[in-house]
């Protein structure tokens, strides 16, 4: 094989394309700008309500409780609350956001704790809305603590412990390492994020130098120089795997970069709601050889449709089912309990989705890891066969 | 030299069947000789052609082509022939320089010898104005000049060319008319393939009428004209279709 004449061909093809508007945004600013300002502005757009959520002042109303002064006396003492006047319209107020919970004090509820009868006190909230489950939950807490308050009373005034009615405590303690923890969190989304841009990356200058060389005429021109067919599909073949590898390489940066953004610029907010982003870089290099075989798998299967679609609009049309089949196996990563097994190691793109996620979790099977990377490297080795035979085909070369 | 023997071509088309493209076709064309292929659309012109250029495998039959078979060693006769054709286009995004190059180095130039005969080809056929350019911006003219520069940059021994002038204004037409003469007079072995009667009268030394994938008569433009006893050429072409020579 005479590697000259591919290094020409591939050089020519990156000429070629990077001097392609189209091929340039799709590598180059999508997953600088666009990645980036999607995660920086939908990340900063959830922490922003997240933090106007906790930070805001809730507005709660106290239904009845005129009978027990010391209970709503307790609650008005609430830091961060505003107590609106009784109205009958309370669930209305509610459902149109004018107040985010009530609470309802029944009568004689005071009388009732030191007769020691049963009561019970209502909250009312709108499920789903955060602001209106903040407000509840301020409610709650502060009626766990009366109701511990009002149990240590009664024990000290029986002369009973503390203790006596919480013989023992349950303690959860994590013994998952930090990169585990975020690799579950955010190592679900990145191996979808991987394959979608590396599908992405592979599109456009795969239909370009197959279908569009058919369309602009340039197909029998290159046909009569003495090159090889084989040397021209791999050279077009690595060409896309370049677009296909530096659009991936690309997004992870960028997308890297905006979580480390969020991390630091947000860091409070952060910390407060269990986002974690601790993935080592080794992992990471270690998903981009897993993914290898994929970007020789993905540039020979759009090799092969753009060889055989008589032009580009054909081969567009033909991209959607493709997309189909690559997005939602992409998307078992983002499944809970949706783990790597045998049978899935030999399923294109599910077996690279699971297996990253893993990885990035900070597990490594290593038999796993064989049978992936080996079966992902046959099924390249396939694709790339079926993509050279086709272009060796004057049935589809010169399809009319 | 070209010794094209009994070449044939089959195209299957769903519609249509078993198409013959080219049955039995055989020619042969020396070192400085033009060889006119001459018919209609659909005639087998250009499958003769591209079959010629290796582009197309042949059903049966073989031709040689500067001594190479183009059914054993296709890459071999691709290094010695220019292929120019309509069809033939350049790539819009790569200027006349880079594009000549690339074809140059997959001829297997070494680099000092391709910039050298870059500079000859563009001198001679006056393109320097133009050189770095992109094609997508060059006019029909320029465009052709540079499909000619790229046939020509490795210095071929066979030139084809398949209805080169197809489309192009008067002056264009009349350089690539001109610069196959050229061609004829360095010694080359020339196919040219046309349905423009008066060019093959001006160009070609052999002509072989060529209809429905058939080479119907052959000879020199004297040969054809005794053989059927008319002067014209367009008459002595529709007495050899219709089959009355």
């Amino acid at each position: 094989m005479s590697l000259r004449n591919l290094g020409i061909v591939y050089r020519k093809e990156l000429r070629d394309l990077l001097r392609d508007r189209r091929t340039v945004i799709s590598m180059i600013v999508v997953p600088m700008l666009v990645i980036p300002l999607l995660t920086a502005g939908v990340g900063a757009l959830s922490f922003h309500q997240v933090k106007a959520a906790i930070t805001q002042t809730e507005r709660i109303m106290i239904l009845g409780g005129d009978d027990s002064a010391k209970t709503t006396a307790a609650l008005r003492k609430l830091d961060n609350v505003e107590f609106v006047p009784a109205d009958p319209d309370y669930k209305k107020m509610i459902s149109d956001k004018k107040i985010g919970a009530a609470v309802e004090i029944p009568p004689g509820f005071e009388a009732a704790l030191n007769n020691g009868a049963p009561a019970t006190v209502h909250i009312y909230d709108y499920q789903g809305e955060i602001r209106s489950e903040t407000a509840a939950r301020t409610l709650r807490d502060f009626f766990q603590n009366w109701r511990d308050t009002t149990v240590n009373d009664r024990l000290a005034a029986r002369n009973l412990p503390a203790d006596l009615l919480k013989p023992f405590d349950v303690q959860t303690d994590n013994v998952a390492p930090p990169e585990k923890i975020s690799g579950n969190e955010i190592g679900a989304f990145i191996p979808y994020l991987i394959l979608m841009m590396c599908v992405a990356g592979a599109i456009y200058p795969a239909i370009d130098l197959t279908a569009g060389e058919k369309e602009r005429g340039t197909m029998e021109t290159i046909l009569s120089s003495p090159v090889r067919r084989i040397h021209l599909v791999l050279g077009k073949c690595l060409m896309v795997m370049t677009a296909s590898f530096t659009t991936m390489v690309l997004s992870l940066t960028s997308t890297g970069i905006s979580l480390f953004c969020i991390k630091y610029f947000g860091a409070d907010l952060t910390r407060n709601n269990g986002f974690n982003v601790n993935i080592s870089p080794v992992s990471l290099l270690e998903v981009l050889v897993i993914m290898l075989p994929m970007t020789v798998l993905f540039a020979s299967v759009l090799l092969a449709i753009g060889l055989f679609a008589r032009n580009t609009k054909e081969a567009n049309s033909y991209l959607q089912p493709l997309m189909m089949l690559i997005v939602f196996p992409a998307m078992l990563s983002l499944l809970p309990g949706f783990e790597l097994n045998y049978h899935l190691a030999f399923i294109p793109v599910v077996n690279v989705s699971l297996l990253s996620k893993e990885i990035l979790s900070g597990t490594f099977h290593w038999n796993y890891i064989a049978v992936v990377f080996g079966s992902s490297c046959a099924y390249a080795a396939v694709a790339l066969t079926v993509a050279v035979r086709l272009f060796k085909r004057e049935s589809v070369i010169f399809r009319a | 030299m070209v010794e094209v023997h009994e070449l044939t071509k089959l195209f299957r088309d769903k519609k249509r069947g078993e198409i013959r493209a080219l049955d039995r076709v055989s020619f042969r064309c020396h070192p400085g000789q033009i060889y006119g292929l001459l018919g209609i659309n659909g005639a087998g012109k250009t499958t003769c052609q591209r079959i010629l250029a290796t582009i197309l495998r042949p059903d049966s039959g073989t031709a040689t082509v500067a001594g190479c078979d183009i059914n054993a060693a296709p890459e071999q006769v691709r290094a010695n022939i220019g292929f120019l054709s309509t069809a033939t286009a350049l790539y819009d995004r790569l200027s006349a320089r880079e594009f000549v190059e690339y074809f140059g180095r997959l001829n297997g130039m070494a680099e000092p010898v391709l910039r050298a005969r870059i500079d000859a080809l563009f001198t001679l056929l006056d393109m320097h104005e133009f050189r770095d350019r992109r094609c997508g911006k060059l006019s029909t003219g320029m465009k052709q000049k540079v499909s000619i520069a790229r046939a020509l940059i490795h210095d071929p021994p066979v030139m084809i060319f398949d209805e080169p002038t197809l489309g192009l204004d008067i002056l264009t037409a009349r350089t690539i008319v001109g610069f196959i003469r050229d061609c004829r007079a360095r010694g080359k072995t020339v196919i040219f393939s046309s349905h423009v009667m008066s060019e093959v009268e001006k160009l070609c030394d052999m002509v072989g009428i060529i209809h429905g994938g058939t080479i119907l008569a052959e000879g020199t433009l004297a040969q054809l004209r005794e053989r059927t006893g008319v002067q014209d050429l367009e008459e002595v072409f529709v007495k050899i279709v219709e089959g009355k020579p």
